[in-house]
């Protein structure tokens, strides 16, 4: 009897202690974005948008760091995107399994798994050194596509997965191609999982700040860029640069800029699961 | 006419494929030419032997101990506080929580994976360390201990996450059974259901330590830039990843030896994390076909 007793005294114990583990990560968050928006929020004005960098905390604003971080993201959607499906739809629908698809399959989880900041010594090499493009808006976004590269490919794959076979089994009765169903059937079909895959890698991309400082982005440019070959600086660099000067004012800009970083951050993710709930409800 | 047309779409579409292959080659050759340019310059028994690592000083010392020592502390505090945490989270979001809680839990818990490793970084330094400087006086403002802790906190959902998953799927009969032999939720969660994922699991924590190794910008704001061969959590520390951001910082000649130093570091990280990559692909393979 007294066994029994101890055995469920543990397990509510245990119960207790995975609700407390659950809510601890989701306090801690809590508490630091409550930390941010006290230090940051009366910061954020109009100003602080549309300022250029300055040597004076209160003059500082970020807009050359905002416009180059929408400019890296464009450019990388337009590089990342492409690529990234095409390899997914020749993955999932034409390749046969043999030797090669079973080495594109064990590299891609592996580059999943490479350091964003060995990434960035890649795009220094090769974009920057190689092809000379120099620390270019250019040459963060190849970096970047790169990056972000397996996370599309992966999702994607996923997306396309998810389609019934129903689907193209009825296409290609249609005599519809191979590609016929692809572009007509399979792609239309998985829009939203590819979409959902896709802000999900924007989302981490907007957030990189290791390996453009390691290709040579700058934490002051004077300038927004205005074509792709220009020089720019990214919101989280700017943020890093206010973080490591010591004055008092510069934290506040740290923190005025991370709302702005996070609230775009959180926004996506928040479309994203919006997309993947949307899309899941269609298949079931 | 259609065929040529279908033939070409298929090579297009195989071309991208195969740039992934390009970008592994990539990375391997841009790191490893570099590297042997700096091995030719630094011999390979002090880099792996010489305990400092003073390659920006006028006297310089090639030791990739004490900037790996930076690494493997911060990683190990990280996973010391990830580890108890998020496997707890998803035993008790598996086998305890109500269904409706775990569906809008996990997506909340995953968003500590998607902030900004720089936000982290500025709480870490702002916020955790004159925190643990209350409970420990010594603690200098640079410190492992709180950016190990603040990795630990972003690198929970991917225990948590993937280990759920891995619970997830244990076929529901062996929880009949187990309860039928009249256990509890705790004895049936670690007596059958964690030994049967427990490869999941495994593939979460390696997953994660991998993440630890690889992370920078926690590490570069909050655990300092002094590389040193201490296991002593409160003191300023370097990790591989903060050196590369150092260097990047500052104005390096390219093919100087500077230079060369970041690749020489970059291929050390990338060969530590490419095993851990590998052995956690090896373990999924298997446990993928075990419950197929």
């Amino acid at each position: 009897m007294n066994n029994i007793r101890k055995n469920r005294l543990k397990d509510q114990a245990f119960k207790i202690w995975g609700i407390f583990c659950t809510l601890l990560g989701l306090v801690l968050l809590a508490i630091f974005i409550g930390n941010i928006l006290i230090d940051g929020i009366l910061r954020i004005d109009w100003a602080f948008i549309v300022n250029l960098p300055s040597r004076h905390a209160e003059e500082s604003g970020i807009y050359t760091a905002l416009m180059g971080s929408i400019w890296v993201l464009l450019l990388t959607t337009l590089i990342a995107l492409p690529v990234g499906i095409a390899a997914a739809i020749y993955l999932e629908e034409y390749s046969k399994k043999n030797k090669l698809s079973t080495i594109l399959e064990v590299n891609i989880s592996n580059l999943a798994g490479v350091p964003s900041i060995i990434y960035g010594l890649l795009g220094l090499e090769v974009f920057v050194r190689i092809l000379e493009m120099g620390a270019s808006v250019l040459a963060g976004s190849c970096t970047l596509a790169l990056l972000i590269l397996p996370i599309v490919i992966v999702s994607t794959r996923e997306a396309i997965k998810a389609v019934p076979k129903s689907i193209r089994d009825a296409s290609f009765a249609m005599g519809a191609s191979k590609w016929q169903t692809v572009y007509h059937q399979l792609l239309p079909a998985s829009f939203g999982g590819i979409l959902t895959g896709i802000i999900l890698a924007l989302s981490r991309a907007v957030g990189e700040t290791a390996p453009l400082i390691v290709i040579g982005a700058l934490a002051y440019v004077p300038f927004a860029p205005s074509s792709p070959m220009d020089e720019f600086s990214v919101l989280p660099i700017q943020i890093f640069n206010w973080i490591t000067r010591p004055q008092h004012g510069f934290v506040e800009n740290a923190a005025a800029a991370i709302i702005i970083l996070l609230l775009i951050t959180f926004v996506m993710n928040g479309i994203a699961v919006y997309f993947r709930n949307k899309w899941q409800k269609k298949f079931k | 006419m259609r065929k040529i047309k279908e033939l070409v779409i298929e090579r297009a579409l195989l071309f991208s494929a195969l740039i992934t292959i390009a970008v592994t080659v990539g990375i391997i050759l841009t790191l490893s030419i570099e590297a042997v340019k700096f091995f030719g310059e630094v011999s390979i028994i002090d880099f792996f032997t010489d305990p400092e690592w003073t390659p920006l000083f006028t006297n310089k010392h090639f030791g990739i101990m004490s900037l790996l020592s930076g690494t493997l502390l911060t990683s190990f505090i990280a996973i010391a506080f990830a580890l108890p945490v998020g496997l707890s989270i998803s035993i008790y979001l598996s086998e305890y929580a109500p269904r409706s809680f775990r569906r809008t839990i996990k997506p909340l818990l995953e968003l500590l994976a998607a902030v900004p490793t720089v936000v982290y970084g500025f709480f870490a330094l702002m916020v955790v360390t004159p925190f643990l400087q209350t409970i420990i006086p010594g603690l200098s403002s640079f410190n492992s201990l709180s950016a190990g802790i603040v990795m630990g906190i972003m690198i929970i959902p991917y225990i948590s996450s993937l280990s759920e998953d891995a619970l997830h799927a244990v076929p529901n009969t062996l929880r009949e059974a187990a309860y039928g032999m009249g256990s509890t939720r705790l004895q049936n969660s670690f007596k059958v259901i964690v030994p049967a994922a427990s490869s999941g699991i495994i593939v979460s924590i390696i997953l994660a330590i991998s993440r630890a190794i690889g992370e920078t910008m926690i590490v570069a704001i909050a655990a300092g830039q002094q590389p040193r061969l201490t296991f002593d959590p409160t003191v300023p520390v370097e990790t591989i990843t903060a050196y590369i951001v150092q260097v990047s910082l500052g104005d390096v000649q390219h093919d100087s030896l500077e230079y060369k130093t970041i690749f020489a570091a970059g291929i050390t990280l990338f060969v530590f994390t490419f095993l851990l990559n590998t052995i956690s692909y090896r373990i999924r393979k298997k446990f993928q076909e075990k419950y197929e």
